[in-house]
C-alpha cells in the first residue's frame, strides 16, 4: 500500500536510509509503551541511529523543524520515560551497542548508549571487575537508560546509584550541540560544576548521552548469599534494622513477601523460597573472606534472634544464582497474577519500614486492590506492586488511587516518592507532594539551560505547566543576565 | 470462529497476549532482536502487535505481517518469560488467521504452500524430490540455479541412494544374547529425516535394540504436521495428527529423533483439543529423554573427540529436555563435552525458515557457528535436521567445516 511519505520522515530517510526509519502507523504500535503499561500512545516515528553523528543529524533535523522527540534504550522504564505520543519522534539507541574502551588500570570503560548492563560486566568478567548498579532488568537495560533515571538495584545499597559510577558523557543537546560533560578519563574535573552529576536522572530531557564513561568496580574477594525466611514480616524488617544499626554494610539486603514469593515459585524464576514463609529476606555481603566470615556470623545471629524460620548459604556461584534468580524475575512474575502491573517505587526511611508496610497493606485492602511487596530493604526502597485488570477502568482507577496515597504515605514519613524508577510521566501529579512551586521552577529553569525550546522528551519527570512558564521565560532572562541580545537559533 | 476479511484474534489468543506485562526479559534471548535490534523483531514488541490486531487497533494487518513472519517460533522467550507467556500458541494462532482471512498471494507462498502439503507430507514425492534434486546436485545443477538466485545456497547435501532407505517397517527385535527389557517402542520417522538422514534414525534403532527394546515401525504413520502448524495451517496439519494418532494407537511408547517433530507430536493435545491427541502425547518421548529415562545398559563405542552439544530450540524450550542428551553423551567413552556460548540460542534454521528469510537467518545462522569456532570443537551434535543442515552449511561458511552428528549417533554399541 502506498501511503505519502510526509517531508519531515524522508529527510530521516535520507540520513538514515529507509530500514532505519519506521513510520508505518501500525508498526509503531511496538512502542506504545515501556513497563509502565498504564500510558500508551505511539510516537510519529522511530528512528535507529548508529553513531554520534547519526544522533546529531537527526537532532539538528528535529530541532530545526520543531518536532519534539525522545530517546529510548531497551523500554524496560517503569515510569513511561521513553513513551512517546504524538508528534514526537523516538530515537531508539539499541543498536549503539558497542563498548569503546576499557581501562584496566583507570578502571572505567566507555560505552555507547545501547550497551546493555549486564553486557558491559560480560566485558569485563575476565578482568576480575564489573558494572556495579544492577537493576533487576540488567539482563536487557541499557547504560544510556540506567544514565537518563539514575537507576537503582540490589547491590546499589553498598555501591551507590547509577550517579556515583557514571564519570562523564558526550552528550547531543537539544539543539544538536555535542558536548562533553565530565572528565574524559577514569577522575572528575578538577574543579567546576558536576554536571554529569546534573544529567545523570534528568529523564532524557537534557539531551541524548552517545558515550557515556562509567566506573569499573572490582570483584570483591569473596561473596556470601544468605537466605532468611520469615513467619512474619516485622521479623524480616527488624532484622535488616539490627543489620544495619550493627555498622555491618551489606552489599544487597532485599525483602520479598509472601505474595511475591508465591508468584515467583510458580514461573521459571522458582529459587526454592519457602512458600509458607511470610516474608524472606536475601543479604549478600561482600569484601575480603575474614571479614565477610565475621559479618556473616554477625547476620545469622541477628536473624536468628529475630526469628528466622531457617537458614540457607550459598556455597558457590550456581547456589548464588538461583538464590538471586527469584528476586530478579520478581517484576515479571507478578504478570501471572493480573494482565496488569503498576510497579511502585517509594522511598522511606529504614527505620520506618515496618510502619510504612502495615499503612501500604491497608491503603491495599481499603482499594480492595492485590498488592504485593519487594524492596531494596537497606535503602528504605519499597517496590509495591498493584496487580490489576487494565481492561476494567474502575480496577485502573482504584489502582491509581491506592498508588497515589502510597506515595503519600512515603512523603509524610520522611521519605521520597521514587527511589530509582524517575518521575516519568507516572509521577507528575505526585511530584507536588515533595517539591514546592519555587522548587520545580528551579528544576525547570535548569532544564531550560540544556534545552530552551522544550523538545527533549516534553511533558516528563516535571509537571508541564512549571516547565512551560521557565522555557518561555528562559530566553529572556539570559539575554537579561548576559546583557546579550536574544539569540534566535 | 467466522472469517471476517480481516484477521482478527479470537479471545483465547488475545488473553494469552494480556499475560505479558512488557518487562523485557525475553529480549536478549531473542535471536532476531539480536540481530535486528528492532523492538518489532522481539518478543515483547511482537505481542503487542498481536495484542493491538486482536484489539481490532491495526488498521493495516498486511503491514505488521512481516514481523510476525519473522518469528522463529524457537520459543526461547517461553524460557525466559516470568510471567508465563505462551508465546508459541500465540503466534500460531495469528499466523492461523492471517492464513485463513488474508493468504500469502505470490509465486514464493504458492511454491511453499503446495510443497508443503503436496510432497513434504506425502513420503512417495517427497523421496521422488530429493531423487531429482540429488541428479540436480551431482550434475551441478543445484550450484548454478544458486548462483543465479534461483535456488536458494542451502540446500542440504542429499545421501546416495543406498543412505535414503526407508526404515524396515514392522516389528524389530533385540539381537540374541541381548537382555530383553519390557518396554516396546514404536519408532516415528518423519518427513524430511528418512531421506536425508536415514543414517540417524537406523543409529536409533540400532541403539535401542542393543538396548534390549522391542521396536516397532508403524507403515501408516505420515509427517507430523510441525511446519503447517507453523505456516498458519493447523487445519492441515491435524489431518496429518489424526493419521498419526491411529497409527500408533496400540503402542505403549512413542519415540522420535527429531526435536522440532518431537515438539509437534507432544502437542498433539492442542492441535487435536481431544482425548486422543493429550493421550498421543502422553505417551511420545524423545529418544534421548527416553533413553536417560531408560538407562544404557550397552556401553557405546569410544569416540576420541572434543565435542559440543547444542541445544535445538524445539527440544530445550519446547520439551524441556536440556540435560539428559548431555548426561547419555558423558557416558561415551573419550568424548569431551566441552560448554560453548548461548547453546540454547537459535541456529536459524527453524524449518523452513532459513529458505524463506534468507538473510536474517543466515545472520542468526553465523552466529551460531561462531560460538562453536570460538569453543575449537572438532565434533558438533544436535537432535534435530534443520539444524543440523544449518550449523554444517554455517561452519563451511566460516571456513571451519566440522562434522555435525545426531548424539544418538555416538550411543550406537561397539560392533
Amino acid at each position: 500500500m502506498l501511503r505519502r511519505v510526509p517531508p519531515l520522515e524522508r529527510d530521516l530517510v535520507r540520513l538514515l536510509g529507509a530500514p532505519r526509519v519506521l513510520s508505518q502507523p501500525d508498526a509503531l504500535l511496538a512502542w506504545e509503551c515501556d513497563g509502565f503499561t498504564v500510558h500508551r500512545s505511539r510516537p510519529r516515528a522511530v528512528v535507529l541511529p548508529e553513531t554520534t553523528a547519526e544522533v546529531q543529524a537527526v537532532v539538528r533535523l528535529l530541532h530545526a523543524a520543531r518536532v519534539p522527540f525522545v530517546p529510548r534504550g531497551a523500554g524496560t522504564c517503569l515510569s513511561g520515560g521513553p513513551t512517546a505520543g504524538g508528534e514526537t519522534v523516538v530515537l531508539d539507541l539499541a543498536r549503539m551497542r558497542r563498548v569503546l574502551q576499557i581501562s584496566t588500570a583507570d578502571l572505567f570503560a566507555v560505552v555507547q548508549p545501547g550497551v546493555v548492563n549486564l553486557d558491559l560486566t560480560a566485558a569485563v568478567r575476565h578482568l576480575g571487575l564489573h558494572y556495579a548498579p544492577d537493576p533487576s532488568s540488567q539482563s536487557v537495560c541499557t547504560i544510556g537508560g540506567n544514565l537518563a533515571e539514575n537507576s537503582g538495584g540490589p547491590h546499589c545499597f553498598k555501591y551507590g546509584m547509577t550517579t556515583d559510577h557514571v564519570l562523564g558523557a558526550l552528550v547531543v543537546l537539544p539543539d544538536g550541540e555535542l558536548a562533553r560533560l565530565g572528565g574524559p578519563a577514569g577522575t572528575r574535573p578538577p574543579h567546576g560544576l558536576d554536571l554529569p552529576g546534573l544529567f545523570c536522572g534528568s529523564e532524557g530531557t537534557f539531551g541524548i548521552a552517545t558515550e557515556i564513561t562509567v566506573r569499573l568496580c572490582r570483584d570483591p574477594q569473596s561473596v556470601r548469599t544468605l537466605l532468611f525466611p520469615f513467619a512474619a514480616m516485622r521479623d524480616a524488617c527488624r532484622t535488616v534494622s539490627d543489620i544495619v544499626g550493627a555498622g555491618v554494610v551489606p552489599a544487597a539486603l532485599e525483602i520479598l513477601d509472601q505474595a511475591t514469593i508465591r508468584a515467583v515459585e510458580a514461573s521459571v524464576y522458582r529459587a526454592g523460597y519457602p512458600l509458607e514463609a511470610k516474608a524472606v529476606l536475601l543479604v549478600e555481603l561482600d569484601g575480603p573472606t575474614e571479614v565477610t566470615a565475621e559479618e556473616a556470623a554477625e547476620v545469622r545471629a541477628f536473624a536468628q534472634q529475630n526469628g528466622a524460620l531457617r537458614i540457607e548459604e550459598a556455597t558457590d556461584a550456581a547456589e548464588r544464582a538461583r538464590l538471586w534468580k527469584g528476586r530478579k524475575g520478581a517484576f515479571g512474575a507478578m504478570g501471572r497474577l493480573a494482565t496488569d502491573l503498576y510497579v511502585l517505587d517509594g522511598v522511606v526511611p529504614r527505620t520506618r519500614l515496618e510502619e510504612a508496610l502495615e499503612r501500604i497493606t491497608a491503603i491495599g485492602a481499603r482499594h480492595g486492590v492485590v498488592l504485593n511487596n519487594v524492596f531494596h530493604a537497606g535503602d528504605g526502597n519499597l517496590h509495591p506492586n498493584i496487580s490489576f485488570d487494565g481492561r476494567d477502568p474502575d480496577a485502573t482507577a482504584r489502582t491509581i488511587a491506592a498508588g497515589h496515597e502510597i506515595l503519600r504515605v512515603c512523603v509524610e514519613l520522611g521519605g521520597s516518592i521514587t527511589g530509582e524508577h524517575g518521575v516519568g510521566s507516572e509521577k507528575l501529579d505526585h511530584i507536588g507532594m515533595m517539591f514546592t512551586a519555587t522548587d520545580l521552577a528551579v528544576m525547570a529553569r535548569v532544564r531550560a539551560v540544556f534545552d530552551r525550546d522544550g523538545l527533549c522528551n516534553p511533558g516528563k519527570a516535571l509537571p508541564q505547566r512549571a516547565a512551560c512558564a521557565e522555557v518561555a521565560k528562559w530566553p529572556q532572562m539570559v539575554a537579561r543576565v548576559l546583557g546579550e541580545p536574544e539569540a534566535g537559533r | 470462529m467466522a472469517c471476517s476479511s480481516e484477521p482478527r484474534l479470537d479471545p483465547a489468543a488475545h488473553a494469552r497476549s494480556l499475560d505479558c506485562v512488557h518487562c523485557g526479559l525475553c529480549l536478549p534471548t531473542c535471536p532476531t532482536w539480536q540481530v535486528t535490534q528492532l523492538e518489532t523483531e522481539s518478543p515483547r514488541g511482537r505481542i503487542l502487535l498481536m495484542r493491538a490486531l486482536a484489539e481490532g487497533r491495526v488498521a493495516d494487518p498486511a503491514a505488521i505481517r512481516p514481523f510476525l513472519d519473522h518469528c522463529l517460533d524457537c520459543r526461547a522467550c517461553e524460557t525466559t518469560c516470568p510471567s508465563g507467556v505462551h508465546y508459541g500458541e500465540l503466534l500460531e494462532a495469528t499466523r492461523a488467521e492471517y492464513e485463513r482471512c488474508a493468504p500469502q498471494r505470490g509465486v514464493k507462498a504458492w511454491l511453499v504452500r503446495t510443497l508443503l502439503w503436496h510432497v513434504v507430507a506425502r513420503q512417495p514425492r517427497l523421496r521422488a524430490a530429493i531423487a531429482l534434486l540429488r541428479h540436480a546436485e551431482r550434475s551441478g545443477l543445484l550450484r548454478l540455479a544458486a548462483r543465479l538466485g534461483l535456488a536458494p545456497r542451502s540446500v542440504p547435501r542429499i545421501p546416495p541412494r543406498r543412505d535414503r532407505r526407508p526404515l524396515p517397517t514392522g516389528l524389530h527385535l533385540p539381537p540374541p544374547g541381548v537382555r530383553r527389557r519390557s518396554v516396546r517402542v514404536a519408532l516415528f520417522t518423519g518427513c524430511v529425516m528418512e531421506p536425508l538422514f536415514g543414517h540417524v534414525h537406523r543409529a536409533m534403532l540400532q541403539v535401542l535394540l542393543a538396548n534390549g527394546f522391542e521396536v516397532t515401525v508403524p507403515a501408516t504413520q505420515r509427517c507430523c504436521g510441525a511446519l503447517l502448524v507453523h505456516s498458519g495451517r493447523p487445519d492441515r496439519a491435524r489431518q496429518l495428527a489424526q493419521q498419526n494418532v491411529a497409527a500408533f494407537a496400540d503402542c505403549d511408547v512413542v519415540v522420535d529423533d527429531a526435536a522440532g517433530c518431537g515438539c509437534t507430536l507432544g502437542e498433539y493435545d492442542r492441535l487435536l483439543g481431544d482425548d486422543a491427541g493429550a493421550q498421543f502425547a502422553r505417551k511420545r518421548r524423545d529418544v534421548m529423554a527416553f533413553l536417560h529415562a531408560e538407562g544404557l545398559s550397552a556401553t557405546p563405542a569410544e569416540c576420541r573427540a572434543r565435542a559440543a552439544y547444542d541445544d535445538p530450540c524445539h527440544l530445550c524450550h519446547g520439551q524441556g529436555v536440556r540435560l539428559q542428551p548431555r548426561a547419555l553423551l558423558a557416558q561415551v567413552p573419550g568424548l569431551e563435552l566441552v560448554a560453548h556460548a548461548r547453546p540454547e540460542e537459535c541456529c536459524g534454521s527453524a524449518g523452513i525458515y532459513h529458505l524463506l528469510h534468507g538473510e536474517l537467518a543466515t545472520a542468526i545462522g553465523r552466529r551460531k557457528a561462531e560460538t562453536l569456532v570460538a569453543a575449537d570443537v572438532d565434533l558438533v551434535l544436535t537432535g534435530n535436521p534443520g539444524c543440523m543442515i544449518q550449523i554444517d552449511n554455517h561452519l563451511r561458511a566460516l571456513g571451519h567445516p566440522r562434522p555435525v552428528r545426531h548424539p544418538v549417533e555416538l550411543l550406537v554399541p561397539a560392533p
